[in-house]
């Protein structure tokens, strides 16, 4: 079920990032089908929906790794659709996989500077990321294999940060973590984005997508079904959207997405 | 909803799973008189061709053997003359005890799979790459081992005896026709194995392994069983280049070629795919022949020939045909018949009967030797 | 006193082997990749370092300084390549494609070289003399050298991995490839480069090999990539250090096989490899031991 919303930001001006009628396809199977969206500077888009729905499909073909089958990715109205994954990082579009995928026989800090090896100039530096995270300092000479979750998810957030992307795309970052450590993650969200990072990220977890973003859309099946602000989507038509049901109100409400502020 | 409820029933009409097309009437028959038509040939022919002949049974043997391992089981041996020199030695020793060396074939053939045992337990662990050089090393000391013992004619080797009071002719046809019956032996197996669920479970490992293993398949036992298959297979060759040759000599037994000989036979001919190590022996004995004046050089082109069809022709010269024609002489597949077009198999576009395991999306054939690694 | 002896030779013949296998255990580590082809592309080297030395009559280690870095970039263009081809294939096809390439040098070495072996800097004090200790011990100067450089190159290897930039690239790669690409790295560049260290270290292997016994077309095969094999194997897969352990081990082993019959040199090499595989399949050092 489609909620026709504003799809682009009142005020215009270019998009930071650019889909443009993504189709994907694994093998036979269709993962995305004719996905559109437009990222604005400095604001945080949240792509939701349950697994297999294609969020993070998305995400890794914007960052390189899947070449869609038709459609472009556009970063800054340039065309990227054929740059390899290197070369979209190198340029800006910087991508903290799902699942973290730290370089585990790496320390912190070579992980740092392996993601700083092919950094664009600006405001994040490794000493920068320490002093945001600051229990970092302590355990920079410690192999990542050895940390916790939540701290390789900090870790893998800071790699990327030290590129100075243009474009910082988050995939799933609440992902095996506990809720305690996923609440404190994001609430570090605010202090990244003050240095004007643009944000797109894909969340299973909804009433956090819903608390960070300024816009989102949610993804059934490959296929775009609700887009808009926060302030604009009601619970029931995000939940309408994200489980695909003809009406919510025909299924018993499960209540576990349903808790957002309002 | 509704309408994936009705594309469920119209699914289960249009479709029908079969186990092979008409043709493997008419393939079984064709086969059978070509092995019909071999036997006699030395009646036929002159005693030279039919040696040569045995040399090209003996190389399309370990062929079938190294496709089995390689490509159906994901097992790359480089150590496989290891079993060729050590069917040729059971056959010495057995001959020492007054066995006639005919007699002694099939007993050499048991004795390597029984020594594949062990040698398998040493090597299961090791990966691809590691696997492959410690069955070379595995091989390799077999050889060294066996050449300690004098009496076996140590480093030289030995001539094989118990063919004293034989005529000629009659060695050399009997010669023929052990080759012919191990060969056709080896290949019936190898499409019996691949029939059978054993077979399921090798097409499955070729195609994912993970998949495979967390689908409950018993892959480790799969892999055992191959091995042994393959070991007895080339223990059998090498029992009938023991006696083709009339004597054992470990360096030639034993030696590293033989295994670029059945890989490339195989690469050329087409992984994977029954039909291919047919080919391919067909192919490595036409280049042996004109090339031989040139020495090294026929190796040289084999070698490149390889890498070649490796990067380019994955599939091999089968492949090539079968892509085309979609012709299977040995059928170990399912094919996925559609009432739409009439009941033949439909080479165009899929519907929606997806392979077991990744596979193209333009053939019929289901679960076979589709997608070679 | 002649056990001592073997021992010691063993040990330093553990040098060589080192040098052997650093490079097949860095391709498997970085790309698990291995290249069947290994050992005969340091008989490439030996034979191209014979043939600069009897055409321009330069000192023999001179000769070294211009084969090892040729070798290194002919490694880089082989991975990329060749190499790289195979690999977005599949590993069989890389076996397959190292094993025909194996094929092509080994016979090509043979139609242009015939089989005769060829020796680098027969005669010289190097090669043939030694240091004596006592009456009974003697020490062999190429051996000493051959060791020594041995350890160079792996403190120099250990150098490149744990401090420097591209090396860090490396162990990101061998760790996790898309992370990598993830973070702006050209995985087929640093693959190359794994490649080029690897061959430069063979090729150094391959003309030592060739000063401190011959080479002959088949010695690729025949004898450095098992014996590469084999110190990996008994040192640890994932450990640069255990190639040197792994090296050593083999090379007491085989002395201690000679000195019993001299015949079982290469057996009792062999046999401690499988004693290894059996009791201790991830070899003598830990993984964790990596740098």
């Amino acid at each position: 079920m489609r909620t026709s919303s504003e799809s682009e930001r009142p005020g215009g001006g270019t998009p930071l990032l650019e889909v443009s009628d993504l189709t994907v396809h694994h093998g036979q199977l269709r993962a995305l089908d004719a996905i559109s969206l437009k990222v604005y500077p400095g604001e945080v888009y949240a792509i939701i929906g349950a697994n297999g729905a294609g969020k993070s499909t998305l995400l890794r073909t914007i960052a390189g790794l899947h070449h869609p089958t038709t459609g472009r990715v556009l970063l800054d109205a340039a065309d990227v659709t054929d740059l390899r994954p290197e070369r979209r990082a190198r340029q800006g579009i910087v991508m903290v996989p799902e699942g973290r995928r730290l370089f585990g026989s790496l320390s912190v800090e070579e992980n740092l500077k392996v993601g700083a090896t092919y950094a664009r100039p600006g405001p994040w530096t490794i000493e920068r990321v320490y002093e945001t995270f600051d229990w970092m300092r302590g355990r920079r000479n410690q192999r990542t294999e050895q940390l916790s979750g939540g701290e390789q998810q900090t870790v893998a957030i800071g790699r990327a940060l030290v590129a100075n992307p243009r474009v910082l795309l988050l995939d799933e970052l609440s992902l095996g973590l506990a809720p305690v450590i996923v609440q404190r993650i994001y609430g570090m969200l605010p202090q990244i984005l003050a240095t004007g990072l643009t944000v797109l990220l894909v969340e299973q977890d909804v009433s956090q997508a819903l608390r960070v973003a300024s816009r989102l859309q949610c993804l059934l099946e490959g296929q775009t079904t609700l887009e808009g602000t926060p302030a604009d989507v009601t619970a029931e038509q995000v939940e309408a959207a994200y489980f695909g049901l003809a009406t919510a109100a025909s299924l018993p409400s499960e209540g576990s997405e349903s808790s957002w502020p309002g | 909803m509704s309408v994936v409820a009705q594309a469920d029933t119209v699914a289960a009409d249009a479709f029908q799973v079969t186990r092979s097309r008409q043709n493997v009437i008419w393939t079984g028959v064709a086969a059978l008189a070509v092995v019909v038509l071999l036997a006699l040939f030395p009646y036929l022919v002159y005693s030279g061709t039919t040696s040569l002949m045995v040399q090209g049974f003996i190389v399309l043997t370990l062929a079938s053997m190294w496709n089995l391992l390689a490509g159906y089981a994901g097992l790359v041996s480089v150590g496989q003359q290891g079993f060729l020199g050590l069917g040729a030695y059971f056959v010495l020793i057995f001959a020492l005890h007054g066995l006639s060396p005919f007699v002694a074939l099939p007993l050499a053939a048991i004795g390597c799979g029984v020594a594949a045992l062990p040698l398998w337990w040493l090597v299961s662990r090791l990966r691809s790459g590691y696997f492959a050089i410690a069955t070379w090393v595995l091989a390799a000391t077999l050889m060294l081992f066996i050449e300690r013992f004098n009496s076996l004619g140590g480093g030289t080797g030995l001539p094989l005896p118990g063919f004293t009071g034989m005529s000629p002719r009659l060695l050399t046809a009997d010669t023929y026709w052990a080759g012919l019956a191990v060969t056709v032996a080896a290949l019936l197996t190898v499409y019996v194995l691949l029939r059978s669920r054993v077979g399921l479970v090798l097409t499955a490992i070729r195609d994912d392994e993970v998949a495979a293993r967390s689908s409950g398949a018993r892959v480790g036992l799969a892999r055992l069983l191959v091995f042994v298959v393959a070991g007895i297979g080339c223990g059998a060759a090498g029992a009938v280049l023991a006696i083709s040759q009339l004597q054992v000599q470990p360096s030639a037994d034993f030696s590293i070629s033989w295994t670029a000989e059945m890989a490339f036979a195989v690469i050329i001919g087409g992984l994977g795919t029954i039909e291919g190590p047919i080919i391919g022996t067909v192919v490595y004995m036409v280049l042996q022949q004109t090339l031989q004046n040139f020495n090294a050089w026929y190796l040289i082109i084999l070698g490149l020939v390889a890498i070649v069809v490796a990067l380019f022709a994955r599939r091999g010269l089968w492949g090539l045909v079968d892509s085309r024609l979609n012709i299977r002489l040995f059928p170990v597949g399912y094919w996925l018949r559609s009432a739409w077009t009439g009941g033949a198999p439909v080479g165009g576009a899929p519907l929606g009967g997806a392979p077991v395991g990744a596979g193209p999306v333009d053939s019929g054939p289901v679960g076979s030797g589709t997608n070679p690694v | 006193m002649a056990w001592v002896n073997a021992i010691i030779q063993g040990v330093l013949t553990g040098g060589l082997y080192a040098l052997f296998a650093c490079g097949l255990s860095l391709m498997f580590g970085v790309m698990k990749v291995v290249n069947l082809a290994h050992g005969d592309l340091a008989v490439v080297a030996g034979y191209v370092g014979v043939f600069i030395i009897t055409v321009t009559h330069i000192p023999v280690l001179w000769s070294f300084l211009i084969v090892v870095p040729v070798m290194a970039v002919v490694g880089y263009a082989l991975q990329r390549t060749l190499i790289q081809s195979a690999l977005n294939r599949s590993v069989l096809t890389t076996l397959i494609v190292t094993l025909g390439l194996s094929m092509v040098i080994e016979n090509g070495l043979l139609q242009f070289f015939t089989a005769n072996s060829r020796g680098i800097g027969a005669g010289l004090t190097l090669v043939t003399g030694s240091f004596s200790l006592g009456s009974q011990v003697e020490l062999p100067y190429l051996l000493l050298l051959i060791f020594a450089v041995a350890v160079a190159v792996l403190l120099g290897m250990q150098w490149f991995l744990s401090r420097s930039s591209y090396g860090r690239l490396v162990r990101a790669v061998a760790d996790d490839q898309e992370a990598a690409q993830l973070s702006g790295a050209d995985y087929r560049h640093v693959f190359g480069i794994a490649a080029a260290i690897a061959l430069g270290t063979v090729a150094l292997g391959g003309l030592a090999f060739g000063m401190y016994s011959t080479l002959d077309p088949t010695a690729g095969t025949d004898t450095i990539l098992l014996f590469a094999f084999v110190a990996v194997v008994i040192g640890g897969l994932g450990s640069l250090w255990g190639t040197l352990l792994g090296g050593i081990v083999l090379g007491v082993a085989q002395q201690i096989g000679a000195q019993i019959n001299i015949s079982d040199e290469l057996l009792a090499g062999y046999l401690i490899f499988l004693v290894v595989l059996v009791l201790r399949p991830q070899g003598l050092v830990s993984r964790r031991a990596r740098t």
